[in-house]
């Protein structure tokens, strides 16, 4: 499952909700992002995440979909939120579940990769300088490189 | 022709959406960022470095020479962002 939202989430009622009921679940993996108050030297005020509606949602759905592809889980998650967000703030959450460890490790970390270089958002971070759009991080696509094969672009 | 603009994209030119009309021969995603460019002010400004943009043509990432049409809704972005 996947959801964009403006609104915080609650980490362990989704946790419990994602796994409930599905006794072949012998192991879940999870990411959590969160705002942090420095950004290189300087203090952030806060951060506003931009998305494109409808274009973010389904390359977010596509992304699931090659986990699942790839690993055999039994559940998986993505919520990442929008609009602004103070220092301590939950961003992103991404979940996999599976009968074993190494598929849900594995899974997690590969869906919180690729939604970082594959999925539409973008940051603008407020400091004591003013606005300024992030810039993408090369060693993002080194780490979405990881996970050799196609993107979700390419299908 | 829908256009859509996002971060400082959206700043530079900005607006966030507009309706646009490119001639027929604007048929490719390279030939409608020239004619964007062409039209100078934020347009101009916003496409400067190509190489540092993102297009999508109906929700899907889109190749320079991938196909635009009247009735495609087209997006520019900057590197996404997010997590």
């Amino acid at each position: 499952m996947i959801r964009v939202q403006r609104e915080d989430f609650d980490l362990g009622a989704e946790l419990v909700a994602l796994t409930a009921g599905n006794h072949k679940i012998g192991g879940l993996a999870v990411f959590v992002g969160l705002v942090r108050d420095v950004v290189g030297e300087e203090a952030l005020g806060a951060m506003t995440l931009e998305h494109y509606p409808g274009m973010t949602e389904k390359m977010l759905e596509r992304i699931e979909a090659e986990a699942n592809e790839r690993w055999p889980l039994e559940a998986s998650l993505i919520v990442h939120r929008t609009g602004r967000l103070e220092p301590g703030a939950q961003i992103v959450l991404v979940a996999a579940a599976s009968q074993h460890r190494q598929a849900a490790f594995e899974a997690c970390q590969f869906l919180i990769d690729w939604l970082k270089t594959k999925a539409p958002f973008w940051k603008l971070e407020e400091t004591a300088a003013g606005p300024r759009w992030v810039e993408a991080r090369s060693n993002d696509d080194q780490a979405a490189e990881r996970w050799t094969g196609r993107g979700p672009e390419a299908e | 022709m829908k256009l859509l603009y996002f971060a400082w994209l959206k700043t530079k030119i900005g607006t966030a959406e507009e309706e646009l009309s490119p001639p027929p021969e604007v048929d490719t995603v390279a030939a409608l960022l020239d004619w964007l460019a062409a039209r100078g002010g934020g347009h101009a400004e916003a496409l400067a470095d190509r190489n540092a943009l993102g297009v999508a043509v109906n929700l899907e990432y889109a190749r320079p020479e991938d196909p635009v049409g009247p009735d495609d809704e087209v997006a520019l972005f900057p590197p996404v962002t997010g997590g």
